[in-house]
């Protein structure tokens, strides 16, 4: 246990250097972008003076070294800081936003996930048979479709046509947790039919790399039922690819929904980062983009961990 | 029907009178459909009912936006300022004409120098406060000043000075006479809230008072009881969603979940005006959209260049393909029907190969070819429209390259900067606010840099001018010396789409903004 100790310990430390370079490439990334805050909100009716007034309220006239340190040095006391744009302070922005997106996030995935391993045992279970074929021809058609088009045909079918569920998915605070899961019904579909494909094949695969294994001849020798094989001796052994793969599509619900909050209207942090972009408002991106980042470090960390926990031989290195 | 509709908004902007209207409707066998508001008839409409939760769909909110009057710059904002929860001294009618809001009425010395609002008593704020002289002063003087911030600011550059006489009256002094100055005051920036407010509680004295606001997403406000206005307010409840996406707007429409929405998508309009219980609406206004010349840089600099391109270019087909016949041909001049002063005599310029020809050999520039820049930041489909005009003109012997821009700092790096770009025109509800905003020789929008001493000297004088025929004679004149002389290819005005339940009862629709001039929440029913 001390080895896995040492590693997320040093994996926690390198995460946080890149969160420092992510936030680097974000603030240059944003800089370089033509047009600032002043500009991008005053639009067409700007006037010389008042996007000077508008830069020195919000000191965007300072040079962007000591923009960047001065945010910098808020942050790691804990201050995100007050959106540019409307003041507002940028915790409040987010906080509830990101309990939406890991709202939707996790539903999708408590759908997702469990289905497609199901689904990837089974089509290792029955392996080139026509069941095999159909589930990996349907899921690959719905990853490969544009994930708004698998929206809108989800949209016209089951809220436009059979009025079954709505198609906006307009949470607020007042509602219960059946009436929310009922309107984010749509949007958690979408997001299950893009991620199983992916989550399916590698288990498939695994499996099916691990039942070309001697031990697995052997037990077949002994004479074990196939399912009993798949699912106790050759399942345990995929396990490491598929926490991987799990991770990635799970860092995939949580970052990658932007163009399904905007389909579906959903309150998250996908539509924040796009407007704040889209207006310049550099600490807000810096904010919800780091977010991201650590979504992705921290669920990367924990595959790395569940892999070694899940396997004898990196648990006892020699 | 849509015909019936274009006749009523035609009515409603006094293009025709009521009895061309009578008789063209007649004439279409569709008396029966007309809304009995609009006949003279002993039966008038019912009156609008009370009651019920408005919920507004809306593209145009941001999660940056925010509640100061002076930053907002979208329909979201645009919406629930002015039509919800602030007011401004004037309120522009369905008909395009001034009236009393917050101001009880409004007088000019002769120069129309000097403008004296007697302010309306007794109206509460929705913190209790009564609105008084203060507050306005306050509120106009938060889009002046040298630290400003107020995309407003250009708009009241020409108050000098602003004076409270006595608790319930405020004398604008202008630095030269403006007989529009009215309209200026109805602009939605120019909303009243309490002196001393930090505009981000949404407080004012609009009919509905704000519950709960979180930027670009939802903004909820209830009925105000103390309104000044009793015929208006009508709903208990009013939610504006922001919805970016028209596809998911339309969606929400159609299954119920919006009863109201603005922005259609022109290709699929038709089919939306096809499904029951929904109905279109077709505002004709001010919204044009531009192709500017600058007058200081070669070629441009060429009357007969300018001519030349203007000659070049097939407005009928742009209409109809570019707005999908949502939309009115233009003249090359940025005065649109809907304006008082429209020059209706001025004759249609048509896309005509010879005269391009012509003046393009006047000129003497030679064969060369026009960089005509555009981005869909610029207009929706301006980059078609562009390649459109190239292929048009192709035809005519004058070559164009379209240089297509990125859409991010459209309005900072191209508008104003290369020679030749695609304009989007919100458009003004009066001829001077147009011409001095974008056509003025010192406007900072001048777009075209564009100096004519005639025009200039008419703009001045026009402006200042209280008798309406000298006035109506000026801007026709105006009209023509922009389109002959002036270095702006205008190919359309583009009609504002909504659509709503058909439960939603309205009467005709005010053209000077989208949505019924901001104001649905205030002037629609549910039926």
């Amino acid at each position: 246990m001390d080895s896995i100790a040492k590693l997320v310990l040093k994996r926690v430390g390198m995460g946080l250097v890149t969160l420092i370079v992510i936030s680097l490439v974000f603030f240059v990334g944003v800089e370089a972008l033509p047009g600032d805050l002043a500009e991008e909100i005053l639009g067409q009716n700007a006037l010389p003076e008042t996007v000077e007034a508008f830069r020195k309220e919000l000191k965007l006239d300072l040079p962007p070294h000591v923009r960047y340190f001065s945010w910098l040095g808020g942050f790691m006391k804990g201050d995100f800081g007050n959106s540019l744009a409307n003041g507002r302070p940028i915790a409040d922005l987010i906080g509830w936003r990101l309990s939406n997106t890991l709202f939707l996030a996790l539903s999708a995935a408590a759908i997702a996930v469990p289905i497609s391993i199901i689904l990837g045992i089974l089509a290792a279970l029955y392996r080139n048979s026509l069941f095999d074929r159909a589930i990996s021809m349907a899921t690959l058609s719905t990853i490969s479709f544009p994930e708004f088009f698998v929206a809108y045909i989800l949209m016209a079918l089951l809220s436009v046509q059979l009025i079954i569920f709505p198609s906006i998915s307009n949470i607020n605070d007042q509602m219960s947790l059946a009436e929310k899961l009922h309107a984010i019904f749509l949007p958690c579909l979408t997001l299950t039919l893009v991620v199983m494909a992916h989550m399916m094949r590698q288990t498939r695969a695994a499996i099916i790399n691990i039942l070309a294994s001697p031990y697995i001849e052997m037990a077949k020798l002994k004479g074990l039922r196939r399912l009993r094989i798949i699912v106790l001796h050759a399942f345990p052994n995929a396990l490491s690819p598929v926490i991987n793969v799990v991770a990635l599509n799970l860092a995939y619900l949580v970052v990658g929904a932007v163009i399904i909050e905007v389909v579906f209207v959903y309150p998250g942090l996908g539509q924040l980062l796009v407007d704040s972009v889209s207006k310049r408002d550099i600490p807000v991106v810096q904010a919800s983009g780091l977010i991201f980042a650590t979504v992705y470090i921290t669920l990367n960390l924990a595959a790395d961990v569940l892999s070694i926990v899940s396997n004898p031989r990196l648990r006892n290195p020699r | 029907m849509s015909k019936l509709k274009e006749l009523e908004q035609l009515l409603a902007h006094g293009v025709i009178t009521r009895r061309e209207f009578i008789a063209r409707v007649s004439a279409l066998g569709l008396a029966a459909a007309v809304s009995p508001m609009l006949l003279p008839s002993p039966a008038q409409a019912a009156s609008p009912k009370k009651g019920g939760r408005f919920r507004l769909g809306l593209a145009g909110g941001s999660t940056t936006d925010s509640l100061d009057p002076a930053t907002i710059t979208d329909m979201m904002l645009q919406v629930v300022n002015q039509g919800q929860l602030r007011n401004t001294l004037v309120e522009i009618d369905q008909k395009a004409n001034p009236i009393p809001e917050l101001a009880e009425s409004w007088e000019a010395t002769p120069d129309a120098k000097k403008w004296v609002f007697k302010l309306r008593k007794g109206v509460e704020f929705h913190n209790g406060k009564t609105m008084d002289a203060d507050d306005v002063i306050y509120s106009i003087n938060h889009h002046r000043g040298a630290d400003t911030k107020s995309a407003a600011k250009g708009i009241i550059e020409a108050i000098e000075d602003i004076q409270k006489d006595g608790k319930d009256t405020v004398i604008f002094t202008l630095n030269g006479g403006n007989a529009d100055f009215p309209y200026i005051m109805s602009d939605y920036h120019l909303t009243i809230s309490p002196a001393g407010d930090k505009f981000v509680d949404g407080i004012g004295t609009g009919g509905y008072m704000l519950k709960d606001y979180e930027p670009g997403v939802r903004a909820f406000a209830v009925r105000n009881p103390n309104y000044f206005k009793a015929d208006r307010a009508h709903f208990d409840e009013v939610e504006t969603l922001s919805i970016p996406d028209v596809n998911a707007r339309t969606n929400a429409l159609k299954t119920g979940q919006i009863d109201a929405m603005n922005r259609c998508e022109l290709k699929t309009v038709q089919f939306l005006k096809r499904t029951r219980g929904i109905q279109v609406m077709e505002q004709n206004g001010f919204k044009h959209y531009t192709f500017a010349m600058r007058c200081d840089t070669a070629p441009f600099n060429n009357v007969d260049v300018r001519l030349a391109l203007k000659y070049a270019i097939d407005r009928k087909q742009m209409v109809k393909t570019i707005l999908r016949g949502f939309g009115a041909i233009g003249n090359d001049h940025p005065i649109s029907m809907a304006n008082r002063y429209h020059a209706g005599d001025l004759p249609q310029r048509q896309f005509d190969p010879d005269k391009a020809k012509f003046h393009l050999k006047k000129s003497g520039v030679g064969n060369i070819t026009f960089r005509l820049h555009a981005a869909d930041a610029a207009f929706v489909g301006a980059v078609d429209a562009a390649v459109l005009y190239k292929e048009k003109a192709g035809s005519a012997g004058v070559d164009i390259e379209v240089v297509r821009e990125p859409n991010d700092g459209y309005w900072s790096n191209v508008w104003l900067k290369k020679p030749w770009c695609a304009v989007f025109w919100g458009g003004r509800p009066t001829e001077d606010m147009m011409f001095s905003t974008a056509y003025a020789a010192d406007a900072s929008w001048n777009d075209t840099f564009w100096k004519n001493k005639r025009f200039n000297e008419l703009l001045v004088a026009a402006r200042a001018e209280l008798d309406e025929k000298k006035r109506r004679n000026m801007y026709s004149e105006m009209q023509s010396i922009v389109r002959d002389d002036g270095g702006v290819v205008v190919p359309m005005f583009a009609a504002d789409l909504s659509a709503a339940t058909d439960k939603i009862g309205h009467g005709p629709l005010g053209a000077n903004w989208e949505m019924d001039g901001f104001r649905c929440a205030e002037r629609w029913w549910f039926m």
